[in-house]
């Protein structure tokens, strides 16, 4: 199945974490957001002055960045080159395996036709078909042989073309690439990396739209990441690749079409660090994956509303970066957790009970923790939207908290 | 089950090696002798796609005594496994190979180290087969922490990496698209080394069989899947579980051949022969037809889904010592005072090692949280009760 997402979603707004920046349009544009920019599904910019004209949905917020490079200075004379997110999987992956000829990547479609999400075109003109191998259509076996060969000192990568799929494989990714290290008393390690795309989309039906990261969290052994940028897509795909533990890297659907600007040189991301979005006082905000943008957006209206929320993608969804979530705990003293997970049994639900452990006496309210209903996702459009957390929820939820 | 000889073994007869002033008998070939001796197996080879390789094996003096001193010594240890768990010494699971034993023996003596091996959960002779020691099968079965897994695996848990074994898995047929991938990583690397995935004939039924072996066959991988049919999947006949129990003809397009488990020279045949097939032309099925004594656990008496006549006819007829003590015998390379010396050896060899292994600490209680993850990740983690064990991920 080969649902290349085209479109941005309508009612997600989005902000990275390097400066927001567009590609043809020289236009710069303040920090206050004088203009708006309205962002097309083929990537074009069209800078749109009169802002009561706008409609709603199409709201790009400006997160404050936490990197220093904030500079008003016109695309030309920016650092970096853009790509979209997908762009910035592909370049990661294609960096590891040029650099280390173990690295090799194995899934359906992954090879000839490129990746259903076009993570991998290219790369098996380029390396061939043996490191870029077309599997059968054998989620279980083809990720056990990951596995296999993860045993002998390969480094596989191993792609399912939807998470929902990877069910299929469970018993694998528990029992083998979990437990092998510690069976075997540490004799084996089983540097694999298990990617691919999951979460809510565009009414791709209730099998096509799994978040597994509610599934896979107790799996003592493996490491799990969510990427939600291309900057951090790109860094985290090259930390899982390297690490020498399995790790699950979850994408989204909905984001691999997001456009920004990325380092020229070369980095790699922490596998177990949040991320500060977007520094405040009032109230801590965490969530991860395609929620962030969710949040940045309701974050747009709670600031022209007063409050000063502080945003944080934890994007280590396994283990929880408890440093950075603590400091900002002990800052704000509320906690607001939005996750796409449905309610029971989630990353929210985890997350919760870990900062109530820890951090109780710095809490001034109860942990609201906002995640998706407990349903399969519907098909039709609206009751879609109903399943997932939406900004306006966010909104009323921090106003709540913030009483 | 004949013995024949072949004639060019008469004229090894002519060999007299120097007598021993120990050993008061005159021999006619030196139990160390690496003369080559050719023994017929017991049984034809039955193919499927493919050529069988011929019966007459070649071997030597000294290969047949160490076949027998090395399966005695996986039949003592089994035999004390068992003891040992009804000492309550073991607990959990215990799946025993004692009848198998020709399989293990049969695979070591036709591959090198660097050829893999994967199995499943009734592992402890493959890890003997493979340079494991006595001392750490026993700690590890009793879960101490001088076992080859740290104590940490248990019977189902035997791994050597330096000799390339692999595993000991529990979930019945999961090894195999691990030994799928094993394959695929020696193709890869471009080693000349084969992989041998062995599986029972209650796995043989799972689908990921299906879809490992259309891989390996789809990428001619050298991977050598390895069936060893005791004709029981614990309480299950095979007839009752698979429309077709032909186990070798259900590769369809991978070629297969039936080998009788029980007779180790046939074994050794069909590994060289499997090896040989596997590094030119990808996949191939070798069927075992062994028989395991033990029932398929040692919850499992055995005795409920067979009869102990059938039981005690195939170790009379087919057991895989009596076999090669007769071949040791009849070709005069050991007496039989000689071979029941070892089986004392060996006897005491198990009980050092058993001896030495109770006297074995168990696991500090630190070591449940080590070899988790590979690099330190300063996580907490939590025992049973979370106020009392809180413990950071080394």
């Amino acid at each position: 199945m080969a649902t290349l997402f085209q479109g941005l979603p309508s009612s997600t707004a989005f902000s990275s974490s390097n400066k927001f920046n567009h590609a043809p349009a020289p236009t710069s544009f303040s920090e206050r957001k004088s203009s708006i920019v309205t962002v097309r599904s083929d990537a074009r910019w069209s800078p749109v002055l009169n802002s009561a004209t706008h409609k709603p949905q199409r709201l790009i917020t400006n997160a404050v960045a936490t990197k220093a490079d904030s500079s008003l200075a016109s695309t030309s004379s920016k650092p970096g080159h853009e790509l979209l997110l997908f762009e910035a999987l592909r370049e990661g992956l294609e960096e590891e395996m040029e650099r280390d000829p173990c690295v090799c990547v194995m899934g359906e479609d992954v090879g000839h036709y490129g990746g259903s999400y076009k993570v991998t075109k290219g790369l098996a003109t380029k390396f061939g078909d043996l490191r870029v191998l077309d599997t059968p259509i054998a989620e279980n076996s083809f990720t056990g042989m990951g596995i296999g060969a993860a045993m002998t000192g390969l480094r596989p990568i191993i792609e399912g073309m939807n998470m929902g799929f990877l069910l299929l494989a469970f018993n694998q990714i528990s029992n083998n690439c979990g437990m092998l290290h510690y069976t075997s008393g540490g004799q084996f390690k089983i540097p694999v990396v298990i990617r691919g795309p999951g979460g809510v989309g565009r009414q791709l039906g209730a099998e096509h739209s799994q978040r597994l990261e509610s599934y896979f969290q107790s799996i003592p052994g493996i490491q799990m990441v969510a990427c939600s940028t291309p900057y951090n897509a790109k860094g985290l795909m090259k930390a899982a690749i390297r690490s020498e533990n399995p790790v699950i890297l979850f994408e989204h659907v909905l984001l691999y079409n997001l456009k920004d600007r990325i380092p020229d040189e070369e980095y790699v991301l922490s596998l177990e660090e949040a991320e500060m979005v977007r520094p405040g006082e009032h109230v801590t905000i965490l969530t991860y994956s395609r929620m962030r943008y969710h949040v940045m957006q309701a974050a747009k209206t709670l600031v022209n509303k007063g409050y000063d929320p502080e945003v944080i993608d934890i994007r280590s969804l396994k283990p929880f970066d408890l440093h950075t979530i603590g400091k900002s705990v002990k800052k704000t003293h509320r906690v607001l957790i939005v996750e796409e997970c449905m309610r029971t049994g989630g990353i929210g639900a985890s997350l919760t009970a870990a900062i109530t452990e820890n951090f109780n006496d710095d809490l001034d309210a109860p942990i609201v923790c906002l995640s998706s209903q407990d349903v399969p996702t519907p098909y039709a459009g609206t009751l879609e939207e109903w399943t997932v957390v939406q900004p306006a929820q966010i909104v009323t939820a921090v106003e709540q908290l913030c009483q | 089950m004949a013995l024949s000889r072949i004639a060019s073994s008469t004229h090894a007869s002519n060999l007299l090696k120097p007598l021993s002033a120990a050993l008061s008998i005159r021999r006619v070939i030196s139990s160390d002798s690496t003369d080559p001796l050719t023994i017929e197996t017991s049984l034809p080879f039955i193919s499927h796609k493919c050529d069988a390789p011929p019966r007459a094996v070649d071997t030597s003096a000294s290969e047949l005594f160490s076949f027998f001193r090395d399966m005695a010594t996986m039949r003592r240890m089994e035999i004390a496994a068992d003891s040992l768990y009804k000492a309550k010494l073991i607990r959990g699971f215990c799946h025993l190979y004692d009848g198998q034993e020709a399989v293990a023996i049969g695979m070591e003596a036709a591959i090198t180290k660097k050829d893999a091996i994967i199995t499943a959960y009734r592992d402890h002779c493959i890890f003997i087969g493979r340079g494991g020691t006595l001392l750490e099968v026993f700690g590890e079965l009793m879960g101490r922490i001088c076992g080859g897994s740290k104590g940490k695996g248990g019977s189902m848990h035997f791994y050597r990496k330096q000799t390339n074994f692999f595993g000991g898995h529990g979930i019945v047929g999961a090894q195999i698209p691990l030994g799928c991938g094993l394959a695929f990583a020696q193709r890869y690397s471009k080693e000349e080394n084969v992989t041998f995935t062995l599986y029972g004939d209650g796995a043989a039924n799972q689908g990921q069989l299906f879809e490992a072996l259309n891989m390996a066959a789809l990428w001619d991988l050298p991977a050598i899947l390895v069936c060893e049919n005791n004709h029981y999947g614990m309480g299950t006949a095979e007839w009752r579980a698979a429309k077709n129990p032909a186990y070798y003809k259900r590769g369809d397009y991978v070629p297969g051949l039936k080998v009788d488990g029980m007779d180790v020279l046939a074994v050794k045949q069909a590994c060289k022969f499997a090896k040989e097939h596997a590094l030119k032309n990808g996949p191939l099925i070798l069927e075992m037809d062994t028989y395991r004594y033990h029932g398929h656990s040692m919850s499992d008496p055995g005795s409920t889904y067979r009869t102990r006549d059938e039981i005690s006819g195939v170790r009379q007829e087919r057991d895989p010592i009596e076999r090669v003590r007769k071949l040791l015998l009849a070709h005069d390379i050991a007496s039989e005072k000689e071979l029941k010396d070892i089986e004392k050896q060996v006897r005491k060899d198990v009980d050092d090692a058993i001896a030495k292994a109770k006297e074995c600490p168990m696991p500090d209680p630190s070591e449940l949280f080590t070899n988790v993850y590979v690099k330190g990740l300063g996580v907490e983690s939590f025992g049973a009760d979370r106020k009392e064990v809180r413990a950071t991920l080394p």
